[in-house]
């Protein structure tokens, strides 16, 4: 792949993973924002396989394949279930409303363009180009994280994060050594069938899954 | 000695895997103590090894125990075998007990696997196995406030966990544009790679951000209270004893590797933040809990703030008593915590206010509960009392007395929060708003467990100040290798 034709492929993958990131955050039916996260896993992918074909790794086409299977594939359909078992389609409402979320949001992928200049200084090459849509992606999940008090939204909002770290990985060295990289794909994917275990019995204990029924506990 | 490197692991993996699938009561019932002392066994015969002046390496160099693994082996296997010992199972085991045995199992080998590992992402991925094992640990009574703690401490755990990854990434970033691309922290040391000082910084910032929100330490420390005090007893003597200080030794090896690149500025002030933040915080929050063990697990922040600003003063002084203050207080941690559960057996609460005369009316539980906080508040002959005093001389020596002054300021009012619940708990009048004053008359003798585990551990807490033996050039060894700084 000559390097012109890399540095579209990549630019697009970036692209596609800020837009669902965007999306996420803008949508909020928890259906909707789960088949997002799915769109965004397999963007993840392409992306890692377009790195892994410029690299001619087999080793990174392999790890394309992983990222495919697991946040392509696996987490989303466990979210899905999770949300399928609450009976109807929550929506979420957030502790901020949706112009504030939009404006938060070019608010937070500006400041991950300036604090990335020191990574881009390190790197050059299409790949780096492209690291603050990784810090954008963080921060995105951050921002999920603190606004939105349903269960199944925390979730997202931790699974948004794991993909920008990945995403910064990637595009920044080209991923952690393999057994470091099943590693923490093992870890994710465990954490993410806790916290659906724990969704299911705040569930039965409470009655619906809005976190801010977990208030008992205070100093 | 490569077998004795991977035995740990291997051996709570494998009985973690027996209690699954065996189901023999037996096994469900002494998996756990059995993991905690194999791996206080590979702990001694490592540190023989280390002392003998070798490095046993294996898996390829993924596995690697220097003075400083080795001692964390001892401390993860003795305060394991004692919160393990002290909490064994009744001999009528109920189904859950099955899952509860062997997720003991597996967070013991986790944390065997984070001390043993010489790659930053593999003690990475052992530091958030802990979290995955304890998660149904913590929330194992199934009550509304155990679901709400383990739920708080899986998203903050993991969240906080995962910025420690983007660190680990930027710091492999570093290294592969110097060339040398590794985690290991041997190989930084040995081959000095010429790192890009500015991604250094930002991978050390956030690499500490994160594994300080797993060592409880202000201001990331919200979801510690919550899951020490729900969780059940022994678990909560594991999290608080040994769980966060080695989370504490990830944040040494980091800034084993970030000191040399950076200097030592940087580092230093993360951590006397963080480490007046969190005296702060538990100083001010201590006075007002109503609970034996949030008092306790307060307590915990408390001393893991004097661990990092023992970590910020840095040297051999320092760092050798933040050695033997991890192994004093997780002894003397896991005992008051074993302690706590018992009274909780023996009273029906654990609430302070409904406690009294416990000296006089349950001698058998007063009188570990005394001589546990007396270690914790740091009366010699304990080892705290000479860790703390190590301490604060070595960070008067390294001009940082203000800091210091401040710092002693709020130990002491820590000192007199702590001394008062306690007095609370052990004397008093017996009639004095106890719920039940059937047992006034005649003082109940029983220990309600075993008694040798407290016995033993806090006798070593009392003992290791002054006569450590091997174990303190055991340490000096661990120190001077996390010191040598140029």
């Amino acid at each position: 792949m000559d390097n012109g034709v890399f540095a579209q492929f990549v630019a697009l993958g970036g692209g596609l993973l800020l837009l669902t990131g965007v999306l996420i955050v803008w949508r909020r039916s928890l259906a909707s924002n789960v088949r997002l996260l799915m769109l965004q896993g397999v963007a993840l992918a392409g992306l890692v396989a377009v790195i892994g074909v410029h690299a001619r790794s087999a080793e990174l086409l392999g790890l394309a394949a992983l990222v495919l299977f697991l946040k392509g594939l696996v987490l989303p359909t466990v979210l899905a279930r999770t949300i399928s078992r609450g009976g109807a389609a929550p929506v979420e409402t957030p502790l901020i409303n949706t112009t504030a979320s939009l404006i938060s949001l070019s608010l937070l992928t500006m400041l991950a363009y300036l604090v990335s200049q020191p990574l881009q200084a390190s790197g050059t090459g299409a790949a780096t180009k492209a690291v603050p849509v990784g810090i954008a992606l963080v921060l995105f999940g951050f921002l999920i994280l603190a606004t939105r008090r349903h269960a199944v939204s925390q979730l997202v909002g931790f699974l948004v994060l794991d993909n920008g770290i990945t995403t910064m990985a990637f595009l920044i060295s080209a991923g952690v050594p393999l057994v470091v990289e099943l590693g923490v794909s093992l870890d994710v994917f465990l954490v993410v069938l806790i916290l659906q275990v724990l969704t299911g019995r705040i569930r039965t204990e409470f009655g619906d899954t809005d976190l801010d029924d977990l208030r008992e506990l205070r100093d | 000695m490569a077998l004795v490197l991977l035995a740990p692991v291997m051996i709570c993996l494998v009985l973690a895997a027996l209690t699954t699938f065996g189901r023999q009561p037996i096994l469900c019932r002494f998996a756990a103590p059995g993991s905690a002392g194999a791996i206080l066994s590979c702990g001694i015969a490592l540190a023989v090894d280390v002392l003998g002046g070798r490095t046993p390496t294996t898996a390829g160099g993924l596995l690697r125990a220097d003075a400083l693994s080795a001692f964390m082996l001892i401390v993860v296997g003795s305060v394991g075998l004692t919160a393990t010992w002290g909490g064994l199972p009744s001999a009528n085991l109920k189904q859950r007990d099955w899952l509860y045995a062997t997720l003991l199992c597996l967070f013991l080998g986790a944390m065997s696997l984070a001390v043993l590992a010489d790659n930053l992402g593999v003690l990475w991925i052992a530091v958030e196995a802990t979290t995955i094992a304890t998660a149904f640990l913590v929330g194992h009574q199934r009550s509304r406030r155990s679901l709400e703690a383990a739920w708080k401490y899986v998203v903050l755990g993991s969240v906080g966990v995962a910025i420690a990854f983007l660190g680990i990434v930027l710091l492999y970033a570093a290294t592969l544009s110097a060339g040398v691309p590794t985690l290991s922290w041997s190989v930084l040391h040995e081959t000095h790679p010429n790192l890009d000082p500015k991604l250094v910084a930002v991978a050390a910032a956030l690499a500490v951000l994160g594994f300080a929100t797993k060592a409880g330490l202000a201001p990331m420390h919200s979801w510690l209270p919550d899951a020490h005090s729900q969780a059940p007893a022994p678990v909560s003597g594991l999290m608080s004893g040994v769980l966060l200080s080695v989370a504490f030794y990830a944040i040494l090896r980091v800034q084993s590797i970030v000191d040399p690149i950076v200097g030592s500025g940087l580092m230093r002030g993360m951590l006397v933040v963080a480490g007046l933040l969190s005296l702060l915080v538990s100083a001010g929050l201590l006075l007002r809990q109503r609970d034996l063990k949030r008092m306790l697990a307060y307590s915990s922040i408390e001393h893991m703030g004097i661990l990092a600003l023992a970590a910020a003063i840095g040297g051999p002084l320092a760092l050798s008593a933040a050695l033997l203050h991890v192994l004093g207080h997780g002894l003397a941690k896991s005992s008051t915590f074993l302690v706590a559960g018992r009274i909780l057996i023996a009273e029906g609460t654990t609430e302070i206010g409904r406690i009294r005369a416990l000296l006089t009316r349950r001698p058998g539980l007063g009188v570990p509960l005394l001589v546990g906080m007396a270690a914790l508040l740091g009366f010699p002959p304990f080892s705290l009392f000479f860790s703390e005093v190590a301490i604060v001389l070595a960070g008067a020596r390294a001009g940082m007395g203000k800091i210091m002054v401040v710092a002693v300021v709020l130990i002491l009012f820590l000192f007199a929060g702590l001394a008062r619940h306690t007095s609370g708990l052990l004397f008093g009048s017996p009639t004095e708003g106890a719920a039940d004053n059937d047992l006034a008359g005649q003082p109940d003798k029983s220990t309600y467990g075993t008694r040798a585990p407290l016995i033993i551990a806090l006798g070593a807490t009392g003992v290791i100040g002054f006569g450590a033996g091997p174990l303190a050039s055991l340490m000096l060894q661990a120190a001077q290798l996390l010191g040598a700084r140029p």
